[in-house]
């Protein structure tokens, strides 16, 4: 496997400066590496480092929110975890300056709209408010977002901290907040406009929070595909990183797919995943994977590997096989299309011991949470250009390419 | 004998009757009454697997489905969903909760969560708008019950 150790990208006032001939190495058998990105209206930079949290894995970028219509009340806030596999702008209220003047959505008895996102290993919970989203340069207006952790909103209903521990503070959560820029459009769809949902969207008079009906047009939605223009899909562009890891990796994100001459899909192969469920399918070891998916938002590679002995130091719940192990899957969509993806797995107590300041990683993996799924987290996306169609948007959508 | 279709394959007997038994991981399925209220769902009853386990599936207002799986003596010794939603964990995981929430508080990953202890296997995956988990006491797994089979 050939590695290329970019040095960090510069990062000036926004402007992506790029290092020449520095686009990534491949990851294993990937073929097509990350292109030299040109700062441009639809560019955004993007970091792995340590984070607000002391994380690994975890990629993020700045956003800008402003009070809606109001370009000169508005905040930018850096570490904003970038996740394929959510939708929706979410940010820490603790964060927020005071200053800083958002508009709280109501349902039609005027009591205020509160959301119970859910999350694989936890939920976070707080008001829904409208903010006008600035990512390099594009907007979004009246972008209903979700503020985690309001003091405003601290009792949380049953049916909501039962679904798992709270994520609502940065450390917890390990961002000052999250950019969802999954397939999907809005973070809970029909099923939330037709029917109030235990442990999702909740109406809050001073009584207390009662699950509500919330339209379509006021869940937390995916503000990437409410910008003007470039607003079909996000193209998350990384290099690739040596065994040992990276202390930091820089990389972009490109607004749109074959809206510009920067994010055309080239030789991309395209994958459409179930429209229903986001999922894919893989192909490993012989069996097939149905709810697999590719997540930017998960740190690791969540695969089967036998009997693999799993962590017992600071890689705790990882894999720590005695010496790295190379592996080959297939990623087939629903229509068939297919690709061979190689993979490493090394020790991970050993990585993280060497190198306790690294912050990326492209041989971490995990067991498997289904026996039916394999989950392509961040170490999938070094060396790779991964785009991401969104629903609705394209005549071929939900689709991921890569 | 292990079933590889994903939810085919289940006989499924529709019991037209609102919900009026549920139990946690742990619990008595035939003696719990005081949750039908909790998951807001719908019961259907499923049979599977010969005499070694009943089914109990519950489909919950966001269509999210839960399965649980008790034992001849009538004790629910796994648990599994599938859907667009979370469930209620605190009642489905009910005395094995709080070992959950432990577990993924101590962790230094974001996703899918793998809890292997001695008295408690959990797996939660999928991403928002689509996931699946399951949860087994394996010190109560019946004789000739694989995990792969709680889902």
């Amino acid at each position: 496997m050939k590695s290329v150790h970019c040095p960090p990208l510069l990062l000036t006032l926004g402007i992506l400066l790029s290092t020449a001939g520095c686009g990534g190495g491949g990851g294993s058998s990937a073929s097509n590496n990350p292109p030299v990105v040109t700062p441009a209206q639809n560019v955004q930079t993007i970091v792995v480092d340590s984070g607000p949290a002391n994380t690994t894995n975890l990629v993020f970028t700045n956003v800008t929110i402003c009070a809606p219509g109001n370009g000169a009340n508005c905040q930018t806030i850096d570490h904003i975890l970038i996740d394929t596999g959510s939708s929706g702008l979410r940010v820490m209220s603790s964060v927020l300056a005071p200053s800083l003047s958002l508009h709280q959505q109501a349902d039609l008895n005027g009591f205020p709209i509160v959301e119970c996102a859910q999350f694989v290993d936890g939920f976070a919970w707080g008001p829904v408010k409208l903010a006008d989203v600035r990512i390099a340069g594009e907007q979004a207006n009246s972008v209903p977002i979700q503020i985690i952790g309001d003091p405003g909103f601290s009792s949380v209903p049953n049916a909501c901290s039962s679904t798992g521990p709270a994520e609502n503070t940065v450390q917890t959560f390990g961002a000052n907040g999250i950019l969802g820029v999954g397939v999907f459009l809005q973070d809970c769809g029909p099923a939330c406009a037709s029917s109030s949902i235990y442990g999702l969207y909740y109406s809050c008079p001073a009584s207390g929070c009662q699950p509500a009906i919330v339209g379509i047009a006021q869940q937390v939605q995916n503000p990437v595909a409410m910008f003007a223009t470039d607003n079909n899909g996000v193209v998350l562009a990384l290099p690739s990183v040596p065994p040992a890891g990276s202390a930091t990796v820089t990389g972009s994100m490109i607004f749109g797919i074959g809206t510009q001459t920067n994010n055309l899909l080239g030789g991309a192969t395209v994958f459409t995943v179930d429209p229903n469920t986001g999922y894919l399918t893989t192909l490993y070891n012989n069996r097939t994977y149905f709810d697999s998916f590719i997540d930017s938002g998960s740190t690791v590679i969540f695969f089967p590997n036998g009997n693999t002995p799993v962590c017992t130091g600071p890689g705790g719940g990882l894999y720590c096989p005695s010496s790295t192990q190379n592996f080959s899957a297939t990623i087939q969509g629903i229509d068939r299309a297919s690709a061979p993806v190689s993979f490493s797995v090394a020790n991970a107590d050993s990585l993280f011991n060497a190198n306790p300041g690294f912050a990326a990683f492209s041989n971490l993996a995990a067991p498997n949470s289904d026996a039916f799924s394999f989950a392509w987290g961040l170490p999938f996306f070094y060396g790779r250009t991964v785009y991401t169609a969104f629903e609705g948007q394209t005549t071929t959508g939900p689709y991921i390419a890569f | 004998m292990l079933q590889v279709a994903r939810i085919s394959g289940v006989a499924l007997l529709m019991l037209a009757v609102p919900l009026t038994a549920s139990a946690a991981l742990g619990g008595d399925a035939a003696s719990v009454q005081a949750d039908q209220q909790q998951l807001h769902g719908t019961l259907r009853l499923a049979v599977r697997g010969g005499e070694r386990f009943v089914v109990h599936e519950l489909q919950a207002p966001s269509g999210t489905v839960i399965r649980q799986y008790a034992a001849p003596n009538g004790i629910v010794f796994g648990v599994a969903w599938e859907g667009p939603s979370m469930p209620d964990l605190r009642q489905v995981l009910g005395g094995y909760f709080q070992q959950y929430v432990d577990a993924a508080k101590s962790r230094r990953a974001r996703g899918p969560l793998v809890i292997q202890q001695p008295g408690l296997v959990m797996r939660s995956g999928g991403h928002m708008r689509a996931f699946h988990g399951q949860a087994y006491d394996p010190r109560m797994l019946p004789e000739g019950v694989g995990p792969e089979e709680i889902r």
